[in-house]
């Protein structure tokens, strides 16, 4: 008992990080697993509406902030498909992942230029921030709302891939790109509402991500996309349940990681643990099997 | 134009810009313009080395991988651990008594062969520089270069990443200083130095290219199973191809290193390798001397033509809105219109030639002469093309609302054949 007593706090801690990273992980899994594209931008559309919420919060109700927050993501989102990505539908795929980091390029120099480099400090939610007691722990209100939330949001968006006409579009899409056109599908409709969810998701996160580290900079996207894109193909590309488990995952082990006192190699774990399983496993936990055809 | 010229004319060329540089170096006073250019110069010819070397993987061996920032990592720190002179090391390392190294090669060999050892001394470090790299490249290359496209560029950027946090790891202090810079250590007196490096290095990695390896690697990059049918082993060659890049890209970490003075681990991100892979795409995937000028261009805009924005003025323009962090993000839409609308780069996959240069210098005149006609034609084009589909639209509409008019007068909308053609037809399949 006296073990969990101690661990308690950073599995509690990890779970929460998890959750976050599971609604960015969503987008990447959810992109990739339609265009075969890494969106190296969407950790930035994350960072991007955590810096929306500082500006918005000083002129407007919170409420209202947060919705515009997430209208502003998938803005954003859709806004970077329609612009960066559409136009090289049918470019070689490096044409397209280069496009990628240039979008992110441009979005991390323009809120470098926006903030100045400096660290802002993100609006408090007050009943997010309020202190409970578990057990041996205390935390934020916001550990425990996260991983609710990430179910509940994971479960409608699972009904919705699975019980409705655009979800199913979206398998289709997925499984050929090619057919489903031939078929009749809208392809770029499709795409358009898969980056609506993705970066809506990722609003959310962010939401949740800075109210519990406060500070924010044009930096602090990078390393939770990067974490949320290891654990999409952690739980095999292009499968929600299988990036949400990959998330939680990643979020527990890096809490126990910093747990144990070693706080440097939180990060690195992350790139350890996508190695490993490209190595044991590379189509994830869940993913299918894709045969190169001559 | 004969082989013996064109040697000849390259050769002219190479010593002309050499003496520009050194002498530049030597003479010009700092603050000046031509100072700035020496410093493109020397800065660009670094990047033009890590990017040659990045192309040998992208461009030539088609294996898209994002780990350069963290060779270049290691080179830098390899050079600048074994150079710190002995008397330095307290003040360096003063978190961790001095470190374990007490020693500088420099030192050793300049006081065994006086001004030969000094430069001898520079030039092992560096070589070692490569070599760990290299090392570590082939290490990383066993179970990275098994994966495939996007899954290698997160693979390569993931180690990168790891690189950086294992040398800011606080145990590793008394080697690599942790997450405090290492400085002091020996550089070169003049510009020439990084230039003649880089220059060298280019050398054999053109030299490698044009070779059977370099047409393997191609192979590779076209179509992997065609070239393994063909004999290439794909393994073998893709770990050569990463190694050999490593070895440079820490060599141009070392010069980066020299270029910089201080050293730390905390500027060698994934943004570093964006700038790189964004210099190969500026230059041309495939393409050395697109790559290099690229790194040219790519340095003068970034600390030179484009400084003006950082400031509120630039081109005589006056702007509230230049303020510092402006000229990242005009140079980022920069970036990005090449990317979208130019994404062959400056040379595409073709290389520099006399031939190429001259027929394009004599082109000139007649490129700039023909622009406004050239240009009305693409815009009547594009007009053309805009009204067509407009056109279409707009006849797809008819066509809609034509079959609603005649569903709703209860008309049918398909007539059917006429019995007898399907009579013939099933005949045929009869027989």
């Amino acid at each position: 008992m006296g073990l969990l007593h101690t661990w308690f706090p950073y599995i509690l801690a990890g779970i929460a990080v998890g959750g976050q990273y599971a609604l960015i992980a969503i987008g990447y899994t959810m992109v990739y697993g339609i265009l075969r594209l890494i969106n190296f931008a969407h950790g930035d559309v994350f960072m991007w509406s955590g810096l929306i919420m500082v500006y918005l919060v000083t002129v407007l109700p919170l409420w209202l902030s947060v919705i515009l927050v997430i209208l502003f993501a998938i803005l954003l989102g859709t806004t970077i498909e329609r612009v960066a990505y559409r136009p090289l539908r049918t470019a070689p795929r490096m044409s397209i992942m280069i496009s990628a980091i240039g979008v992110s390029y441009l979005l991390q120099n323009f809120a470098l230029y926006i903030t100045g480099g400096l660290t802002k400090t993100y609006p408090a939610i007050s009943w997010l921030q309020k202190t409970v007691t578990i057990g041996s722990a205390t935390t934020k209100m916001v550990t425990l709302i996260t991983p609710v939330l990430t179910l509940v949001l994971v479960f409608l968006l699972v009904m919705l891939i699975k019980h409705t006409k655009i979800g199913m579009a979206m398998r289709a899409v997925s499984r050929d790109f090619e057919t489903s056109s031939l078929m009749g599908i809208d392809i770029n409709r499709v795409i358009t509402v898969t980056f609506v969810i993705g970066c809506g998701l990722a609003a959310v996160g962010s939401i949740l991500y800075f109210s519990n580290y406060t500070g924010i900079n044009p930096m602090s996207g990078a390393m939770p996309g990067l974490k949320a894109f290891v654990a999409a193909v952690f739980g095999g590309i292009g499968s929600v349940p299988g990036a949400v488990l990959g998330a939680f995952v990643i979020g527990i082990c890096e809490n126990l990681i910093k747990g144990a006192g070693w706080t440097t190699f939180s990060d690195a774990f992350t790139f350890v643990l996508l190695i490993v399983i490209l190595m044991v496993k590379p189509t994830g936990l869940f993913g299918e099997k894709n045969l190169d055809k001559v | 134009m004969n082989k013996n010229t064109k040697v000849a004319l390259s050769t002219i060329c190479i010593i002309l810009f050499m003496a520009f540089v050194y002498f530049g170096d030597m003479w010009i006073r700092p603050g000046s313009s031509m100072k700035m250019l020496i410093t493109v110069i020397e800065k660009g010819s670094i990047y033009a080395l890590v990017a040659v070397s990045m192309n040998l993987l992208n461009g030539f061996t088609g294996l898209f991988s994002l780990g350069q920032a963290g060779f270049m990592l290691i080179g830098a720190y390899t050079y600048a651990i074994f150079t710190i002179p002995a008397a330095s090391h307290d003040s360096v390392y003063q978190y961790f008594n001095g470190g374990v190294i007490k020693w500088s090669i420099v030192e050793i060999l300049e006081g065994k062969l006086g001004i030969v050892g000094h430069y001898l001394g520079m030039f092992i470090p560096i070589l070692l520089a490569g070599l760990v790299v290299a090392l570590i490249g082939f290490l990383i290359g066993i179970p990275v270069l098994r994966l495939k496209s996007d899954y290698l560029a997160i693979a390569t950027l993931g180690f990168a990443e790891i690189i950086r946090a294992f040398f800011q790891w606080n145990t590793l202090g008394p080697v690599t200083n942790g997450s405090n810079v290492l400085r002091k250590y020996t550089t070169y007196k003049n510009a020439i130095f990084p230039v003649l490096v880089a220059g060298i290095s280019i050398a054999i990695l053109l030299l490698l290219i044009n070779s059977t390896y370099g047409r393997a690697f191609r192979a590779i990059r076209d179509d992997e199973i065609a070239a393994e049918a063909m004999g290439v082993n794909l393994f073998r060659h893709k770990e050569m191809s990463f190694v050999i890049s490593s070895f440079f890209a820490g060599i141009s970490g070392a010069l980066l290193a020299m270029f910089q003075t201080t050293i730390s681990a905390t500027p060698f991100t994934t943004v570093m390798t964006y700038e790189i892979l964004l210099i190969v795409v500026i230059g041309g995937i495939g393409s050395v001397t697109g790559s290099i000028l690229g790194a040219f261009l790519f340095t003068a805009a970034s600390e030179w033509w484009l400084r003006g924005l950082d400031s509120g003025r630039w081109l005589g323009i006056s702007s509230d809105l230049m303020r510092p962090g402006f000229r990242k993000v005009v140079f980022a839409i920069l970036i990005m219109l090449i990317v979208l609308f130019y994404s062959r780069g400056i040379m595409g996959d073709k290389e520099f030639s006399w031939e190429g240069f001259i027929a394009w210098w004599k082109r000139l005149p007649e490129t700039i002469r023909t622009w406004p006609k050239r240009r009305k034609a693409a815009r009547a084009a594009k007009k053309d093309a805009r009204d067509a589909k407009s056109a279409a639209r707009a006849r797809e509409k008819q066509g809609k609302q034509e079959s609603a008019d005649k569903k709703l007068s209860g008309e049918a909308l398909f007539t059917p054949l006429p019995m007898a053609d399907h009579v013939i037809v099933f005949d045929k399949e009869g027989k």
